[in-house]
């Protein structure tokens, strides 16, 4: 039974083979107008410690963590729907409409939002294409149906119960959903967010097409070094930063879940 | 009452790029208006008769029917594995196969680009597929193991007692008990696989490459409603699939624990 497990070890394996590949090159001189490598060097780590570099990382978690706000504030309603509605049709409606956008690839999704915030179906008012507003509408957009879900799931293990018992004691709506329903949402709200958190940090199609260029997160910065400057090992120490950043707030995610399960 | 307006109109938010999208695709000039000034289909034949389209959606066909095919089995067996193997820290072998879903895509891309530089694959299919297979997984271990952990062990004792060999058992009473969650995982991973974009945009070029990444090159490249007519193509098989996938094993039971 146990080398059932073998074939898809070794699948991780070659995963971990390109990952070992791509820190390899991290540490690898850079040689101009070459694809072939100087020797061991920290020159590149170096170089993604440069304002220019820092500036995107920064850019990056700025508009990741105005992505997480927006999104959480978006999607509890939602969740909240799925979660306490008792017909059986209105919930397939609703997970059907959350479900459907997180199933078009991301180019269809961002080019549905290339054409709304160019001045096609109205005229806005202040520029929002090739800008961080609109990026930002993208994301937020793009990281709806994953927060619905965390959040319908955390909301479907509070008893409405506990709601009905707080109503009956005289509580109006408003005080029983502050301090009923959030505090017991917490989890969700918390790793929710923290997943939104990472995987916003390494966003690529929605910057790239929506910032038109002018705006750069880091995984559009490492493309550009990797296929347009052919400059591999510096876009691989940008890419081994961007992964340590998800790692390390993953980890976090897992930490608090871990907790929230013990008690 | 104004919860529901609140909620009615984030689900507007939601679907407004879709449908905008599926107008435009029938705008009759390459001018793009809003709502159109007429209906045509030309897009739609622009969009199906373009060669590098048509050359990408075969890419995609043999990558996506290749991936799958390779990751449906492994996940099976790895779930199997996962659930009745008796493993010591079987958390940590989970966590290790569901890794690649945390992985920056940018960062598994250039890996894989430079994996397959330094095997002087650049101008196969082979890594492209592999690198599908390692994203799919995920997927598919997750929604195996959750039939097979629904699973009553003891069906697989009667089999057994009742004379039936261990390769007659796995075909005739286990597999048949997996199927719901062997639909889930097939179902994420076409989806998956066909709508992967980061890796694939760094392992491969213009005669490997898959649809996703011709769409992303023709948006960058041209601005007329051809990508509208062809998202909606997408759009419409997705939406069809997600609907098909809700009647065959209801979306709730795999989404929503505890209903």
């Amino acid at each position: 039974m146990r080398l059932l497990l073998v074939p898809a070890l070794a699948v991780i394996a070659v995963f971990a083979l390109a990952l070992g590949a791509l820190f390899q090159y991290s540490l690898l001189a850079f040689v101009p107008g070459s694809l072939r490598t100087g020797g061991v060097t920290l020159e590149n780590f170096r170089g993604v410690a440069s304002p220019q570099y820092l500036g995107y990382v920064w850019d990056t978690v700025v508009l990741s963590a105005a992505t997480t706000v927006l999104t959480l504030l978006a999607s509890y309603p939602v969740a909240y729907a799925l979660a306490r509605t008792s017909s059986r049709a209105a919930r397939s409606w609703l997970l059907i409409l959350t479900l459907a956008p997180f199933f078009t690839g991301a180019i269809v999704r961002t080019y549905a939002w290339l054409l709304v915030l160019g001045n096609t179906v109205v005229t806005w008012p202040v520029p929002m294409l090739f800008t961080e507003r609109g990026v930002l509408v993208g994301l937020v957009h793009f990281s709806m149906p994953t927060m619905i879900l965390l959040l319908a799931a955390a909301l479907s293990h509070v008893d409405p119960a506990y709601e009905r018992a707080a109503a009956s004691l005289g509580a109006t709506p408003a005080r029983v959903f502050w301090r009923v329903t959030l505090p017991l949402s917490m989890p969700g709200i918390v790793s929710g967010s923290l997943i939104v958190f990472a995987w916003t940090l390494s966003a690529f199609p929605t910057p790239e097409l929506l910032g038109g260029g002018k705006v750069k997160m880091i995984a559009n910065a490492v493309k550009d070094l990797a296929l347009d400057s052919f400059n591999w090992p510096g876009a691989a120490a940008f890419a081994m930063l961007a992964l340590g950043l998800t790692l390390a707030l993953l980890a976090g995610v897992g930490r608090l879940s871990a907790g929230w399960h013990a008690e | 009452m104004s919860a529901r307006l609140a909620v009615a109109l984030l689900l507007g938010f939601m679907t407004l790029p879709t449908a905008v999208v599926v107008a435009v695709s029938f705008n009759p000039t390459a001018i793009m208006s809003f709502p159109p000034d007429g209906l045509s289909l030309r897009w739609y034949a622009n969009a199906l008769t373009y060669p590098q389209f048509q050359r990408a959606s075969v890419n995609s066909l043999i990558v996506t029917a290749g991936a799958t095919l390779v990751a449906l089995p492994i996940g099976t067996a790895a779930a199997l594995a996962l659930e009745r193997g008796r493993l010591r820290a079987r958390n940590v072998w989970a966590t290790l196969l569901l890794s690649p879903l945390v992985v920056p895509g940018v960062a598994a891309g250039l890996g894989f680009l430079i994996l397959a530089a330094s095997l002087g694959l650049l101008r196969s299919r082979a890594v492209l597929i592999a690198a599908h297979v390692a994203l799919v997984l995920p997927f598919v271990v997750r929604s195996v193991w959750v039939s097979v952990a629904n699973l009553d062990p003891m069906l697989d004792r009667a089999a057994a007692s009742l004379g039936a060999t261990p390769w007659r058992t796995f075909r005739r009473v286990t597999l048949p008990l997996l199927r719901p969650g062997l639909s889930a995982g097939l179902l994420f991973a076409v989806i998956v696989s066909a709508n992967e974009f980061v890796v694939s945009l760094f392992v491969s070029n213009r005669v490997t490459e898959i649809l996703p990444v011709a769409m992303f090159t023709y948006v960058v490249n041209y601005t007329d409603p051809t990508i509208a007519a062809l998202s909606s193509l997408f759009i419409g098989a997705t939406f069809l699939l997600v609907w098909l996938a809700d009647r065959l094993f209801g979306l709730a039971a795999v989404f929503l624990p505890d209903r």
